[in-house]
């Protein structure tokens, strides 16, 4: 303790010569070995736990060559499992959006009791376990759950088919949109919001043409995340699709069959398929940012 | 100002066609699996079945099903087609009870089966309906070690020495696992005729396992692409499938053939409720009647499962070592309930061998 | 105070009504399936069933590698955001992309990658085998996996914080004679308190809940590596659904507990940055 605190004084020392002339040009900063050593722990780190795991893929995925490559993922039941995925993203990404937006708009600019249970209740699915999420939609929609006998006399199914897998995922994907919107919208007020009905607009206009323009990039960035995590979930899908070959299986469920038929190039091109999706919705938020005449960026 | 309402304009415009499209895509594959779910009663005149299978039959069944079409083809001139579905034996067989249409199931073992009979789909005494208790192929439990059998591994007794290290997936995940930890307690009854004794030999065993994945195939990779462990406690037919598969060019591994193992039988069914809702029972039966012919029983060989078949074993002889092999039914085990039971539900010995202090 | 005199906002109708309806046919009613399920039990038998003493175990494993997971990833997270949100140095921008993979990567494959890298056989398992580390199937690897899971959650939360953050109180410090390390702990800790600790417990609630990724490289030894999910899918395998309903109500529980503390962290940083 006595170390530390005589440490402190030294530092205020010299602390006290320092910042003087360069801080109305340079921004207060640390020190330049401080800094590539934060970076170094920050890449190091990366390194270890995100960068490892990705180049893996890629390298499982390309072992012996291009050729076996797109054979792998030429595949028919890789193509179906890639198609069933986009079917799945296309609906549960732009309802989730909806209902994001709609829930940002009730969160931010409202008040009303039992918004902090709300709030909580939007973000549960974040914190559910896969596992139990599955689960779920089993009891609710599985032939001996709440709902199965009623589907069942009229022939319809939910799980173990497209509609279980989709709606699963709409669970799984739910708070993201909402998540990103919420903190943003709270921050940016509505006062321009005000100034517009003032002016004569009508909620549709102002939402329109004042909050979409402001909440926009987190919108996308929402939206994206949103994606992501639809293409990739695993936990929950797995427990309601039933793993039909060529039918019921999304992406993710095909790298785990191929991996356990052996088919490790297979498995891996198709994991790569996945995560380069995830890389390149990534830069595509950065293109957009940058090249977007009106973003702003603090 | 414009261009970005336009901007924004558009990417609505571009949700709102997706979640169009995305629901009528989905609404219409509903329907159609629903079509396709009623199976010969389609238009298409194209029936479809579906067989949920556990997981090392992969390779099996995707021969064995491109030969039925071709054989139903030939025999009636109807095109079928036939899906399959796999996974731990237990996870599929809960997904049939919850609801997964699945016209026929070819599972792990019978006790599986039996708790989708207990819900009512096909009847209590659904062994009797095919020959040989509804098995028409068997299978057992071996050993897979590394090359040259560095730790001297030949029975049993072999695994619960200090220092080896035991792969085999969870009992309670996997169907595999349980013909294996039977297999070990078959043997130390044989050897002890003692159940405490015996108990104790399982506990000394599972001290030794090093990973219990949930699937076999998730052991089998943890054995050989990880280099974990010294014995892969395996059914045969996994066994030769990684030596044959995994193994061909590099030769890194040994199957050793205990001189006493179990008599793992896979049973197969057709699941009566969906079948009759699809209208699909003569073919789900043509389908498992299928398996016993020669030609069936030839695939199964050919994929390292016994076939029941004189002809055919004798056949395929050399491919299997002869083995004293214990059965399910026998006294020591009384059956797959009892077994069960006993074993692997909630307390039983299998819980119980993992909880140190209650035995102290 | 500023809430009172909020003018009303249209919508309120309509976005309340969408809200709730979304809300209470995604999450509500199948959440409250499960509830019902094991509300089929007695009460001594969902109390043996969640303190036997391997479900026990089991959340204790859950609770302990989570809590390591999110402390790991709460000081290297935020090493890692400064770096990106302060600093500048070639491909900022792809790392910066690079964080929310394993939003995307499927949970599966990402357990798949890192046992194969950190068993024995794999690039870092055989550098740490000698030194008598062992990762792969070992309680080890349930931090390491929940680590790469719970990153991009620290990451995103102290990321638009630490953007906000002003730089001229920092200035005003160091004009103060305030040291770096100073200005460090005083100003800029404080400010992203908040963050911080709500970026741990959404690492943490979700490293709770995770199965996919870390049953590849836990070893699953019960008593030892058993993860609590994994017990809930042995309950349904041995078609005990009241019991794995058991288990997961009391994980939902602690989700609730765990969103509720987030929210207040958040509630307590959003009052923090008015003042």
């Amino acid at each position: 303790m006595v170390q530390q605190a005589y440490g402190e004084i030294k530092l205020e020392q010299a602390g006290t010569i320092r910042p003087t002339h360069r801080q109305a040009a340079v921004r207060n900063t640390e020190s330049a070995p401080v800094r590539w050593a934060l970076t170094g722990i920050a890449l190091l780190f990366l390194g270890l736990f995100l960068f490892l795991p990705l180049l893996l893929v890629f390298i499982e995925a390309f072992r012996n060559g291009i050729a076996t490559y797109i054979a792998a993922l030429r595949n028919d039941e890789t193509f179906s499992a890639i198609c069933l995925t986009l079917l799945v993203v296309a609906v549960a990404v732009p309802i989730n959006a909806v209902f994001g937006i709609a829930a940002a708009w009730l969160i931010a600019k409202h008040d009303f009791r039992g918004k902090s249970i709300l709030t909580t209740l939007i973000d549960l699915p974040f914190t559910v376990s896969p596992v139990i999420a599955g689960l779920l939609f089993i009891l609710l929609f599985g032939a001996n759950g709440w709902l199965g006998p009623w589907l069942a006399e009229r022939d319809l199914k939910v799980v173990f088919a497209v509609p279980g897998i989709v709606i699963a995922t709409m669970f799984v994907t739910f708070p993201f949109v909402a998540r990103e919107l919420v903190p943003l919208m709270q921050v940016q007020g509505d006062e321009e919001e005000q100034a517009a009905l003032l002016l004569g607009a009508n909620g549709w206009q102002t939402f329109r043409r004042i909050t979409l323009p402001n909440i926009k990039w987190a919108l996308v960035y929402g939206l994206i995340l949103c994606t992501a995590r639809a293409v990739g979930e695993f936990g929950a899908v797995s427990v309601v699709s039933g793993h039909i070959r060529g039918q019921t299986n999304t992406m993710t469920l095909q790298v785990e069959i191929l991996f356990n038929e052996y088919n490790f190039v297979g498995a891996f091109a198709a994991a790569s398929l996945l995560s380069a999706f995830a890389l390149v919705t990534l830069l595509v938020k950065n293109i957009i940012e940058r090249f977007s005449p009106e973003f702003v960026k603090k | 100002m414009k261009k970005s309402e336009k901007c924004i304009a558009a990417l609505f415009g571009i949700l709102v066609v997706l979640a169009g499209v995305g629901i009528v895509a989905s609404v219409m594959s509903c329907k159609s699996a629903n079509q396709g779910g009623k199976g010969a009663t389609t238009q298409t005149g194209k029936a479809t079945l579906l067989n949920v299978s556990y997981d090392p039959t992969r390779e099996l069944y995707k021969e064995f099903n491109a030969s039925f079409v071709k054989y139903w083809k030939e025999k009636t001139g109807a095109d079928v087609e036939v899906s399959a579905s796999h996974g731990g034996s237990g996870k599929q067989a809960r997904a049939v009870i919850d609801g997964l249409d699945a016209d026929v199931v070819t599972l792990a073992l019978a006790y599986d089966i039996d708790a989708i009979a207990a819900k009512g789909l096909l009847p209590q005494d659904w062994q009797k309906n095919l020959p040989n208790n509804s098995c028409p192929y068997t299978s057992t439990i071996v050993f897979l070690v590394r090359k040259g059998n560095p730790k001297g591994i030949k029975n049993w007794d072999d695994l619960i020495k200090p220092g080896v290290g035991v792969i085999t997936p969870n009992p309670k995940t996997s169907g595999g696992a349980r013909w294996n930890y039977l297999a070990a307690w078959g043997y130390a009854i044989k050897k002890y005729n003692d159940p405490a004794r015996a108990k104790d030999f399982v506990g000394k065993l599972f001290a030794n396992v090093l990973a219990l994945d949930i699937g076999a195939r998730g052991s089998t990779n943890t054995f050989i692409q990880r280099n974990m462990g010294d014995v892969l406690l395996a059914w045969e037919n996994e066994a030769f499938l990684a030596v044959n598969e995994l193994d061909k060019d590099k030769n890194l591994f040994d199957i050793v053939v205990p001189p006493l193992s179990i008599l793992a039988e896979p049973p197969v069914a057709v699941v009566d409720k969906v079948a009759k809702k699809h209208g699909t029972e003569q073919l789900a039966k043509a389908y498992l009647e299928f398996l016993y012919t020669p030609q069936g029983q030839e695939i199964a060989a050919k994929h390292y499962y016994r076939p029941r078949d004189a002809e055919v074993a004798k056949k395929f002889a050399g491919r299997f070592p002869k083995v004293e092999l214990l059965a399910i039914d026998d006294p020591m085990f009384g059956g797959w309930a009892k077994a069960q039971k006993t074993h692997f539900s909630e307390g039983g010995i299998f819980d119980q061998i993992y909880m140190p202090a209650e035995n102290k | 105070m500023a809430r009172k005199r909020k003018r009303v906002m249209p919508g309120f109708g309509l976005t309340f009504g969408c809200c709730v309806l979304y809300l209470g046919l995604i999450v509500l009613i199948p959440i409250s399936t499960i509830f019902a399920s094991s509300a089929g039990m007695t009460w001594e038998n969902f109390w043996a069933t969640i303190t036997s003493r391997r479900v026990m175990a089991a959340y204790k494993l859950s609770f302990m590698a989570s809590f390591l997971a999110a402390l790991v990833n709460v000081v290297f997270g935020f090493i890692v955001t400064w770096a990106l949100v302060r600093y500048r140095f070639p491909g900022r921008k792809l790392i910066d992309a690079m964080v929310d993979l394993p939003f995307a990567l499927p949970t599966a494959v990402a357990g798949i990658c890192l046992a194969t890298i950190y068993a024995r056989t794999g690039w870092l398992g055989g550098l740490l085998e000698p030194l008598g580390i062992k990762v792969a199937y070992n309680q080890a690897g349930i931090v390491i996996a929940l680590i790469f899971i719970g990153l991009p959650f620290v990451v995103r939360t102290v990321q638009p914080v630490l953007e906000d953050l002003g730089q001229d109180v920092e200035d005003a410090a160091a004009c103060l004679g305030a040291s770096r390390w100073q200005t460090f702990r005083r100003i800029i800790l404080p400010e992203l308190t908040p963050a911080l600790l709500a970026g741990f417990a959404l690492a943490f609630a979700r490293g709770l809940g995770e199965y996919g990724s870390v049953i590849f490289i836990a070893g699953n030894i019960p008593m030892k590596s058993e993860i609590a999910p994994l017990l809930i899918i042995t309950k349904l395998e041995e078609y005990n659904t009241p019991g794995a309903t058991a288990i997961a109500v009391v994980m939902l529980a602690a989700s609730f507990i765990m969103l509720f503390a987030i929210n207040t962290i958040q509630r307590w940083s959003s009052r923090h940055m008015e003042r």
